[in-house]
């Protein structure tokens, strides 16, 4: 057999690591949305969720208690195996990208030194793509079967408004590529520790790729998708209980993942800057080396909600403007002039 | 033509220069505004636990009032319920009997007192058209119920805490707000 020729052991950890993986996301997603909440009322000057718990900090669960308590509404009308796929996809695909993210270097345990990354695929960052794309499935599918017109609307506006961003943040991204020369995200993150940043060779191409993030996650000023106050709410309006709640958590397990994106790709990963992890020993420079990138990735999801909470949502002609007329060339700028400065210098 | 006031401003149509046009400098802008919103001070009152101090005009629920030995001031007069513009109040009048003194301070009292709280104003046209000091506007919200017969108060619901059994609530049913002989 296939499987015995594979360390059983190798099986087990990886299935941990996995299971560690998802649950630490479901997790911080619950509490993003509590920080959304607090970051909301505190940026308005409110309190916000102060009641469950001490400082609110069980709302999280109590929103969810309640998510789950609702009743569960499936319109007479809609395609039933679909109307549930919807959400079930949405989530699965959130959760999925996190597989090829590497959270730190390693840890020795029992005698094993355990990567901590689920796969380290050698094409991660196509991965990543691939999955991200897959992820706008979930919504049209939902909002295709709710057999509502609002619903249908907010589908329509995320499938184009994600496949229009894809170019910019994918041409972006392939100046990246030209420069770090793999697409192995481990590889990236060792060579940052190296030498520096990717930050410092592509400010504009972060700018892009941070910009398509914000667009394919749907959040303000591009969520044109949800856009309460003209699609009721989008492509979730018939959705009701915990199939909602699976919409609106892989909102934020997406947000979750493209901020840990952001700071595998431009940022370093998990390398703590000023520490050189090779001092330490194995286990401590791991911890520290998850410090540093859940570090990174509080300082992104804050920007996201505090963006969302200062700029209004775009009009629809003036998103498919802003990806197609300006993001497109300027990420096709970026490229060419990384190409011409890698051949000029010979790098 | 001369604009009245100096208010008007002079929108500025020019096209934007490239550096408005990139806009990413206005959203900074904002997103700096937004950020100094984090150290503003917070106006609201975490109210269950902290309350708002009220007015000393505040006219709260209606208290029928009793006067030091815990008898009641009303005499069913009816002035209040003339008074009164939403026709909230109604109210019999009895004859007080022997061996009621300690109950009711004058030979009439009311043995019904009524007030619809859904119809009431909180105007206090009531309190200052009582001869007896019997009907005052306390500091307390009427409370939220569920059913419209619960916001027919009586008597009961009314009337102040008696000032020898009670003499804590009657306190706290008085408030701290000065008295009206004081105010004028």
């Amino acid at each position: 057999m296939m499987l015995q020729a594979i360390d059983l052991a190798l099986v087990i950890e990886k299935l941990i690591l996995i299971v560690i993986v998802i649950s630490a996301s479901l997790v911080i997603a619950m509490y993003t949305t509590f920080a959304e909440r607090k970051v909301a009322a505190i940026l308005q000057d409110r309190r916000g969720p102060n009641r469950a718990g001490p400082f609110g900090l069980l709302q999280p669960l109590a929103d969810g208690l309640k998510l789950f308590f609702k009743e569960e509404i499936i319109p007479n009308f809609s395609s039933k195996f679909l109307f549930i796929l919807g959400p079930a996809l949405a989530m699965m695909t959130a959760m999925m990208t996190s597989a090829v993210i590497p959270w730190g270097d390693k840890i020795e345990f029992f005698g094993r030194s355990v990567a901590l990354q689920i796969t380290d695929v050698n094409i991660g960052v196509l991965y990543v793509f691939g999955v991200v794309s897959l992820g706008v499935y979930g919504i049209m599918i939902g909002s295709w079967a709710s057999n509502n017109k609002f619903s249908l609307l907010g589908g329509l506006r995320a499938a184009s408004q994600i496949i229009s961003y894809e170019l910019a943040m994918g041409i972006s991204m392939i100046a990246l590529l030209m420069v770090t020369g793999t697409l192995s995200l481990k590889e990236m993150v060792i060579q940052q520790q190296q030498t520096h940043w990717n930050i410092i060779n592509q400010p504009l191409g972060f700018l892009i790729f941070l910009i398509c993030a914000f667009a394919e996650c749907n959040r303000t000023p591009f969520d044109l998708p949800e856009a309460e106050n003209e699609l009721i709410g989008g492509y979730h309006t018939e959705y009701s209980s915990m199939k909602l709640g699976f919409y609106l958590f892989a909102e934020y397990i997406n947000m979750f993942i493209s901020s840990v994106i952001m700071a595998t790709l431009f940022f370093g990963g998990y390398d703590m800057p000023f520490v050189n992890e090779a001092l330490l020993s194995p286990n401590i420079a791991a911890l520290v080396g998850i410090a540093a990138l859940m570090g990174k990735v509080i300082c992104f999801i804050f920007l996201f909600m505090w963006v969302r909470w200062t700029i209004p949502r775009f009009r629809y002609d003036q998103l498919m403007h802003l990806g197609w007329r300006i993001l497109i060339p300027l990420a096709l700028f970026n490229m060419l002039a990384t190409g011409g400065v890698i051949l000029y210098f010979g790098k | 033509m001369q604009a009245l006031t100096n208010k008007s401003k002079q929108v500025n149509r020019a096209p934007m220069s490239f550096i408005e046009r990139l806009y990413l400098p206005s959203i900074f802008k904002g997103m700096l505004i937004t950020f100094s919103h984090i150290f503003k001070k917070k106006p609201t009152i975490n109210y269950p636990e902290k309350q708002r101090p009220f007015s000393p005009v505040f006219r709260g629920l209606q208290i029928l009032n009793r006067d030091e030995e815990g008898r009641e001031n009303c005499t069913a007069c009816g002035l209040c319920a003339v008074a009164c513009p939403a026709e909230a109040i109604t109210m019999e009048a009895a004859e007080r009997q022997n061996g009621e003194e300690h109950l009711y301070k004058e030979e009439k009292y009311a043995a019904k007192y009524e007030i619809n709280m859904l119809r009431c104003i909180f105007c206090g046209l009531c309190e200052e058209a009582c001869p007896k000091d019997a009907i005052y506007l306390s500091e307390t919200f009427t409370p939220a119920d569920y059913q419209r017969k619960q916001f027919i108060y009586n008597k009961t619901d009314l009337l102040i805490p008696h000032p020898k059994e009670n003499p804590d609530a009657y306190e706290k049913a008085l408030g701290n707000r000065p008295k009206r002989e004081s105010v004028n």
